[in-house]
């Protein structure tokens, strides 16, 4: 993808920041989440095996990727499916527009897909004429607000539920001022189901795709998935070729960490195997590649390829949770989306490895054991040597490097800014150039640097003994 | 060179070290009371789980569940429950649009996440299990299993045939992070332990 608009994730996120009530809302709802998945790991007592086994399982695959797509594509076309490759986002969507046209679709229902997100795939079909409705609950309301996802498994986790009904009011004719979840639900259903019946084609993603039996995986709590398949005769499965399990059995390791790591569930409501079409229907599976067979080649962040896309770090980062999913500017936002970003397009995202206090939380939670925060400072090197970084932070680290490394200018250097700070006007410390003092103070300057107070210390030490 | 063998080539530009696939024989989760577990991981998901005796009780039960009692197009998939939708006798499945309750039966049960394995083998529209307004699932007490490891190790995937995990009845928390039940799914799902099949 190409980058038209280069922003940086502080400038994005000055919006979200600005209402601190929304933000701090936004952060604990957040934080919800991840409490509900830390009781329902902590249920699980052989939760850090499991971890472990789905890691080792991934490595494998990512280690023997080529001949686990071949093996998949055999045995899916064995069933009686049809497997397309896509190297990047243009030859997936046409391979979509081609199937939709030979069937004469004119409207598709769609479950929630990250790739189909990533590919942009909506506005395509509907510049060709195509009327599509997401159907995850979350995903039809950005989708009628005509934005992004903010979250990739809560697409809709920005967004309060008085909005909801001021959006539905509009569109779906519900009571103006009603913001009743339970209502409003309600609402969507007999929408959505109008949707289902009327589709001549369902859009699915795929969760896992089992090398071994030629089978893809389905996963959703609202059967959205399971309703958009079974009623149109033609179902397109999309999937990053990183979906790949070898075994059928891996799907136990996998369906216990996934839910659980999610949403703190303990399974998906509906898990739906999909092993061929169905009798008299035609199924269709696109794998797509759009730079994961690059990632692949880096030993720094191959082990990204192992994500299952469950957005626990999200939910436990504290920069996403408090800068909201769109400040990413990424189909993938929060820690992964940051190591995902700029392996597509370092430009554009340049900025996303320094959203990250570096705390390693997502880390400790990542259910397939990404090492998501090493890979984060890799990046910030890589942006550095490539000389990505803006001007001011490039010029400021350069000073400070300079300033670091040479004793007598940090000692002159600190022997100033003891002296002169205090006596210095609050704006000229406290500027558009002082990012860092936006929201806080800095600390009152000591009369002494610690050289001289440990000077002192050691020297009345000496008399005292 | 086409898209695929593109695709390959670049996967096989480097080779990797190949850790070993691990064993999946490990030891996982086992409780003491599998049934209590059951019916508790049911009701945690938002379902209704009943132990009883024998098909003719079930239909007893379900004669006192409301959306059974008074559904006016019952579909039933289990011989010894009552139902007035045929499915094999409906050619489209959008027809089903209006049924009130299902009534099908499940391979096995899983203990620890109140999961319920369903295929549409034999049956013809599988649209039925997700369109109906409620459902109801029955399983054989000596069904039921410890965890995910025992349950895959039962299934077969055999082409053409669609199976699906169903835990609990269709439910979202889209808005608010408030739970509601009945997404676009069912919206209740009793589930119903059977002793003597």
């Amino acid at each position: 993808m190409s980058s038209t608009s280069k922003k940086y994730h502080p400038q994005e996120a000055a919006e979200f920041v600005a209402d601190n009530e929304r933000a701090h809302w936004h952060d604990k709802a957040l934080w919800f989440v991840r409490s509900k998945r830390d009781k329902a790991a902590a249920a699980v007592p052989e939760w850090e095996a499991l971890r472990e086994t789905a890691s080792q399982i991934k490595a494998h695959m990512v280690a023997k990727h080529a001949d686990f797509l071949e093996q998949f594509e055999e045995q899916a076309t064995k069933l009686g499916a049809v497997v397309h490759w896509a190297k990047n986002p243009e030859e997936h969507n046409r391979i979509v527009l081609e199937l939709l046209q030979k069937h004469e679709v004119k409207r598709i229902v769609k479950s929630k897909s990250m790739l189909t997100e990533e590919c942009h795939l909506n506005p395509f079909l509907e510049k060709n004429g195509i009327e599509v409705v997401d159907t995850d609950l979350g995903e039809r309301i950005v989708q009628l607000r005509n934005e992004p996802p903010s979250h990739i498994v809560l697409p809709a986790i920005h967004i309060k539920k008085g909005e909801v009904g001021e959006l539905f009011h509009e569109y779906l004719g519900t009571e103006k001022g009603a913001d009743d979840p339970d209502y409003l639900t309600e609402a969507a259903r007999h929408h959505l189901r109008e949707k289902f019946l009327a589709a001549d084609a369902g859009i699915t993603g795929v969760n896992f795709a089992i090398a071994e039996t030629g089978g893809i995986v389905v996963c959703t709590n609202e059967g959205n998935a399971d309703l958009g398949t079974s009623l149109a005769k033609l179902h397109i499965a999309c999937m990053g070729i990183e979906k790949l399990i070898p075994r059928a059995q891996d799907l136990s390791v996998f369906t216990r960490l996934l839910a659980r790591s999610a949403t703190g569930q303990p399974i998906t409501t509906y898990t739906s195997h999909f092993h061929g079409p169905r009798e008299g229907g035609e199924l269709h599976i696109i794998m797509l590649d759009n730079g994961r067979s690059v990632l692949r080649q880096s030993d720094d962040f191959r082990r990204s390829l192992s994500c299952i896309r469950c957005g626990a770090c999200m939910n436990t980062c504290p920069v996403y949770r408090r800068s909201g999913g769109h400040s990413y500017n990424n189909t993938v936002p929060g820690p992964i989306g940051s190591i995902l970003g700029p392996a597509m397009d370092a430009e554009k995202h340049s900025s996303l490895p320094f959203a990250c206090s570096l705390c390693g939380s997502c880390s400790d939670v990542c259910p397939v054991k990404i090492d998501l925060h090493h890979q984060l400072l890799k990046w910030r090197g890589k942006i550095a040597e490539r000389k990505l970084l803006p001007w001011t932070k490039r010029m400021s680290m350069k000073m400070a490097s300079i300033v670091l490394r040479n004793t007598w200018l940090f000692t002159l250097m600190g022997g100033i800014a003891r002296k002169v700070m205090p006596l210095m006007p609050r704006f000229l410390v406290y500027n558009r150039f002082n990012d860092w003092g936006k929201q806080r103070d800095l600390p009152a300057m000591p009369k002494q640097s610690f050289r001289q107070q440990l000077k002192k210390r050691n020297d009345s030490q000496k008399r005292d003994s | 060179m086409t898209h695929k063998s593109e695709i390959l080539k670049a996967l096989r530009k480097n080779l990797l070290p190949e850790p070993a696939l691990p064993s999946l024989d490990q030891e996982w989760i086992v409780y003491e009371d599998i049934n209590a577990q059951f019916e508790q991981s049911v009701a945690a998901v938002g379902g209704q789980c009943h132990f009883v005796d024998n098909i003719s009780d079930v239909q007893t039960r379900l004669g006192e569940i409301e959306p059974y009692r008074d559904g006016k197009k019952i579909c039933s998939l289990v011989n010894g429950v009552e139902g007035n939708v045929d499915l094999d006798q409906i050619d489209d499945p959008h027809e089903l649009e209006d049924v009130d309750f299902a009534v099908a039966r499940g391979h096995f049960g899983v203990a620890e996440n109140g999961a319920i394995w369903v295929t549409d083998e034999h049956v013809k529209h599988r649209v039925v299990l997700f369109l109906s307004q409620h459902i109801s699932l029955i399983i054989p007490k000596s069904e039921l299993v410890n965890n995910m490891h025992e349950g895959y190790a039962r299934v077969k995937h055999v082409g053409g045939v669609f199976g699906v995990f169903i835990s609990g009845p269709s439910k979202t928390a889209d808005i608010e992070q408030s739970l509601v039940i009945g997404a676009h799914g069912a919206r209740s799902m009793n589930v119903f332990v059977v002793e003597n099949v």
